[in-house]
């Protein structure tokens, strides 16, 4: 164990022997600033490939935050800076000499509002397609295609491909959403509180989606639903005022945390 | 614990509320029977002296008949050119302010600077483009008229581009940079595509404002009383001649003038229930 994992409060997770976890994003000594505000303190976490990992923790903890250095997002504003490491596959993504755009294909993100562009539906997956692959007009229509089955949504718009993306359901335009990260081909997938503007109908076939997804992409979520931390992850980090309270397996998490404010959280005793 | 209901005090403000409700609707009505006033005279006027020769014929010389049709290709090139010049300057500079300069010192000078300029009294404007263009040329000019006219657009331009821009949630953006989408792209076909429809009516608001403008084009355009197409030279616009020919004492041009100011009036309204239209499809998309 390296001596910055040293730091992480309470790494109790101990992965089942049997399963050979890689990390595809290790996170070391991470802190953020919002202005001199320092939002996250001494972050260390790994997320494992092909892994669902969520990010439970009351309101401000950080864990928005967290998601949103991973493709760093916060570089769209001024005044946010984050210090220490990110890797993806040994590439520090902190670095200056990072190129944000390749970086946002390789990570998309899903967010808390579902956010179609104004365009049409095909429009909606086949933009991001174009950005990077010069298609055949059928091979372009085949990838939209596919996006929106691995999306669980081509059978409800297959016949209104150039409907208005925004004429959606709330629960379709997320799943639009979903597509639209999919059809860029990224390897991780960043799930920022995906469900809370959705009807538990719509919850659970994302939740359903996640977890299918979770096969070919490296996942990461931030939830206020503790119930679907528990339903969709397989590891779990609870985080606290801005730092990594506990760490580990969910199955753990939820039946035997380590830490005494994890245990007063999860039993909703606060947050 | 309950309350004790005072009927007197409930009493006095319902009194109170009638009073309020009185002086609001009093003061509605003042204002507005001088607006129906005034348009029900412009209508009675220049309706009395509609006919095709207006849009067919040239100004007549005093005494005899004639039309408008020479101020009003005038209006309508110079507008033209003026929002063809003003529209891609306003465009661009209110994309810097909301997109790539949002938080910058900059933004906030230019900002408080076309504030300025869009409350400047035009016939400043006027007086601005006659030192730079007309005084340097030697002679008025329709090019002078549709600069002068130009400078009103812009910051009309700006500021709606601006405002419509930063009515674009952030959400959007960052989902359009959330697949790797330049900045660049991110603007011209998510948050133009998402703010069109108040961008144009921006556009149609600033050709609004400038079909009535009578003093800048005085100072740079003046009037022709003929057929010109010529932009080197002076050429008639509505406004400037409602202005001649309201003040001359020919019965007859003021009878033109009144038809002009009709033709203005219906084409701003036309511009008005276009620009609400559009409006209220914003709302709803």
């Amino acid at each position: 164990m390296s001596v910055a994992a040293i730091t992480v409060p309470a790494v109790s997770h101990a992965p089942s022997s049997a399963e050979d976890l890689s990390e595809k994003i290790s996170i070391r000594d991470l802190n953020f600033f919002y202005g001199d505000n320092r939002a996250l303190k001494d972050i260390n976490v790994p997320l494992y490939q092909g892994k669902v990992t969520a990010f439970i923790g009351p309101s401000g903890c950080g864990k928005s935050t967290l998601l949103r250095i991973l493709n760093r997002m916060y570089d769209l504003y001024p005044n946010q800076r984050a210090t220490g490491h990110v890797r993806i596959d040994n590439d520090d993504i902190l670095s200056p000499s990072q190129d944000l755009n390749l970086l946002r294909a390789k990570v998309g993100m899903v967010f808390q509002k579902p956010t179609p562009f104004p365009m049409t539906i095909f429009e909606n997956i086949a933009f991001g397609i174009r950005l990077y692959e010069r298609l055949a007009k059928s091979e372009l229509e085949d990838r939209v295609r596919h996006a929106l089955e691995r999306a669980a949504l081509w059978e409800e718009v297959k016949n209104k491909l150039n409907a208005n993306g925004l004429s959606l359901s709330g629960g379709q335009q997320q799943r639009l959403c979903i597509a639209r990260t999919v059809a860029v081909r990224p390897e991780v997938i960043l799930f920022d509180e995906p469900c809370s503007a959705l009807d538990p109908i719509s919850t659970a076939k994302i939740e359903e989606l996640i977890d299918e997804l979770k096969d070919d992409y490296t996942i990461a979520i931030v939830t206020h639903n503790m119930q679907q931390a528990a339903r969709v992850s397989d590891f779990t980090a609870f985080m606290y005022l801005g730092e990594l309270v506990e760490f580990g397996e969910t199955t753990q998490i939820f039946t035997n945390p380590t830490d005494r404010r994890t245990q007063d959280y999860i039993t909703g005793r606060f947050g | 614990m309950a309350a004790t209901f005072q009927s007197s005090l409930y009493a006095s403000r319902r009194r109170r509320n009638r009073i309020s409700m009185g002086l609001a609707f009093a003061a509605t009505a003042f204002g507005l029977s001088w607006l129906v006033l005034i348009l029900a005279v412009l209508l009675w006027e220049g309706f009395s002296g509609l006919s095709l020769s207006v849009f067919t014929e040239m100004t007549p010389p005093p005494g005899s008949a004639g039309g408008l049709l020479n101020p009003i290709a005038g209006s309508l090139i110079m507008t033209t050119i003026a929002v063809l010049i003003g529209t891609p300057l306003g465009i661009l500079a209110g994309t810097y302010m909301a997109e790539y300069g949002r938080y910058d010192r900059l933004t906030t000078v230019v900002r408080f600077i076309n504030d300025i300029l869009l409350s400047a009294p035009s016939i400043v404007v006027g007086l601005f483009v006659y030192e730079v263009m007309v005084a340097q040329m030697g002679h008025f000019s329709g090019w002078a008229g549709a600069v002068s006219l130009a400078v009103i657009v812009v910051p009309v331009v700006v500021r709606t581009t601006e405002d419509m821009l930063i009515l674009v949630p952030d959400t959007l953006r960052e989902a359009a940079a959330s697949i790797g989408l330049p900045r660049s792209l991110m603007i011209t076909k998510v948050a133009y595509r998402a703010a069109r429809a108040g961008m144009v009516t921006g556009v149609l608001l600033a050709i609004a404002r400038i079909s009535g403008e009578t003093a800048p084009l005085l100072f740079t355009a003046l009037n022709n009383q003929f057929w010109s197409l010529n932009l080197n030279a002076p050429v008639a616009s509505l406004p400037v001649v409602i202005f001649q020919f309201a003040l001359s004492p020919y019965h007859d041009w003021q009878k033109l003038a009144w038809t002009g100011a009709l033709i203005i009036t219906l084409a701003v309204l036309a511009l008005s229930i276009i620009a609400r239209t559009l409006a209220v499809q914003r709302k709803t998309s």
